[in-house]
């Protein structure tokens, strides 16, 4: 069995006096690529934040290789440089060109040499297919790029574990497989992430794990064949049936 | 043509006493606004606290800066504070207090709201990369933060160089003020200088303000 990476344990998050988990737990080992489906306000990415603590939780325990993951944890900063996040929006730094944001953190959070920061982030942007933007303003790119500037600014800290938060939910469709290919690549070579998405077929490509999150619960999780193909719940199946389309009247 | 008295700009110094008065104004705008950014800055960051009785107070002062005209907080400052107070104040420090007492209160609020307009998600995609808070800031939050401000800064100071015309009400002789002398002092000889003289004085002003009004075009140009 691969080494355990994340461990979730009872947790419990409230937002004021709505509940949104109860008693969630979950373990992600090494290496392995755990995709979170589930019907919209079901919990999925105030799991992601909850795990990058910037949400507050009420009850449980998240840690990352054995160190808690919490606000009033003092090394907090150093285990977010190991948690990369990326979100719906980007949210890439306006005011810096995609080098200076992509090497912000490594440089200034982790106390890199910068030399050797540029050249890992023109070789990550490389990769991405970025190479020409390094100076380029985010206002300067298309949803896609920016998207694939902040997977290569996540990339850059080395993390242990990436979060990807619905990455594509922005993007014009014909956007949305330059960015996924560029996560599956990252799957081949051995990353370990956890994705919520809402583009199935991408979820069934990339997945070694489904985990069908509704009401705050993990209501199903399997593989991806096993899920996809013959879902065990009715809530699950009812869910997947949202997704295909069926014309009732006559067509011919 | 009429005679316009432009003439009298030539006699003795009188050009250079009113470069001179340009220069008090100047001088009484440039002081105040230096101190209007510093406190207006610390007080639009004080103003982001969620402190009840911080908030009132700055409530307080905001509305009494907002509402007062900037002639009647000049003469509570100079003439109010002499009898009441025995407080000898001279004209220009009286208008230094004024305008950083307006300026300070003017900035803190765009400070303010340059900080508010930053959205909770770029502190949360600063943290999510392990920045610290005060790394967050410096970096992230007020570079972006001040290139938003710059161009309303700039505005507000362009308005203070002009109220600063306010202050011959109490006694400071600035430019408008030499440039009533002159007039006065020529009333036989040029009984026309008075436009000469004012259009002069508004060229001034306007070579004052005109070059900060196009740094803050530009600025807001490049930062967009």
């Amino acid at each position: 069995m691969p080494e355990t990476i994340l461990e979730i344990s009872h947790l419990r998050k409230l937002y004021d006096d709505l509940r949104v988990f109860e008693d969630l737990s979950l373990t992600v080992h090494e290496g392995e690529v755990i995709v979170i489906v589930g019907p919209s306000g079901c919990g999925k990415s105030t799991l992601l934040r909850c795990i990058n603590a910037l949400e507050d939780i009420q009850g449980g325990e998240i840690r990352l290789r054995g160190e808690p993951v919490s606000k009033e944890n003092r090394n907090l900063q150093s285990i977010r440089q190991k948690i990369g996040m990326v979100f719906q929006n980007y949210e890439l730094f306006p005011h810096m060109t995609v080098l200076d944001n992509i090497m912000l953190a490594p440089v200034k959070a982790q106390g890199r040499k910068k030399e050797e920061v540029r050249e890992e982030a023109l070789d990550l942007l490389k990769r991405v297919g970025l190479e020409s933007k390094a100076d380029s303003y985010p206002r300067q790119l298309s949803g896609g790029q920016k998207q694939r500037t902040a997977i290569v600014r996540a990339l850059c800290m080395h993390p242990e574990i990436l979060l990807f938060d619905e990455v594509t939910a922005a993007l014009d469709p014909e956007m949305v497989r330059e960015v996924l290919e560029v996560i599956l690549d990252l799957a081949n070579q051995g990353k370990t992430m956890l994705v919520v998405t809402h583009e199935m077929q991408f979820a069934r490509a990339i997945a070694d794990r489904v985990i069908f999150l509704d009401e705050g619960r993990i209501c199903e999780e399997g593989t991806p064949d096993g899920f996809f193909d013959e879902p065990k719940t009715e809530r699950a199946r009812k869910f997947l049936n949202t997704f295909t389309f069926e014309r009732k009247g006559a067509k011919n | 043509m009429p005679d316009l008295g432009f003439d009298t700009l030539l006699k003795g110094k009188n050009f250079a006493r009113l470069l001179g008065g340009l220069g008090v104004a100047l001088k009484i705008s440039l002081v105040s606004v230096l101190i209007s950014i510093v406190l207006g800055t610390v007080l639009g960051v004080l103003r982001q606290r969620e402190n009840l009785l911080l908030k009132a107070v700055m409530k307080l002062y905001l509305e009494f800066i907002r509402i007062m005209p900037q002639l009647v907080l000049l003469f509570i400052v100079y003439f109010g504070t002499t009898r009441s107070f025995g407080w000898n104040l001279p004209g220009e420090t009286a208008a230094v207090i004024v305008f950083s007492l307006w300026g300070t209160a003017e900035m803190s609020d765009l400070v303010r709201g340059a900080l508010i307009s930053i959205p909770v998600h770029q502190y949360e995609s600063a943290a999510a990369l392990g920045l610290r808070k005060t790394q967050t800031y410096l970096y992230v939050i007020l570079p972006q933060a001040v290139r938003r401000l710059i161009p309303l800064s700039i505005n507000l100071i362009t308005r203070m160089i002009k109220t600063t015309s306010l202050v011959v009400m109490i006694g400071v002789v600035e430019i408008l003020k030499v440039a009533q002398q002159i007039i006065e002092a020529n009333r036989m000889s040029s009984p026309n200088a008075a436009f000469g003289i004012y259009l002069t004085v508004f060229a001034m002003y306007f070579l004052a303000c005109w070059p900060i009004s196009i740094l803050a075009g530009k600025l807001e140009k490049r930062w967009r």
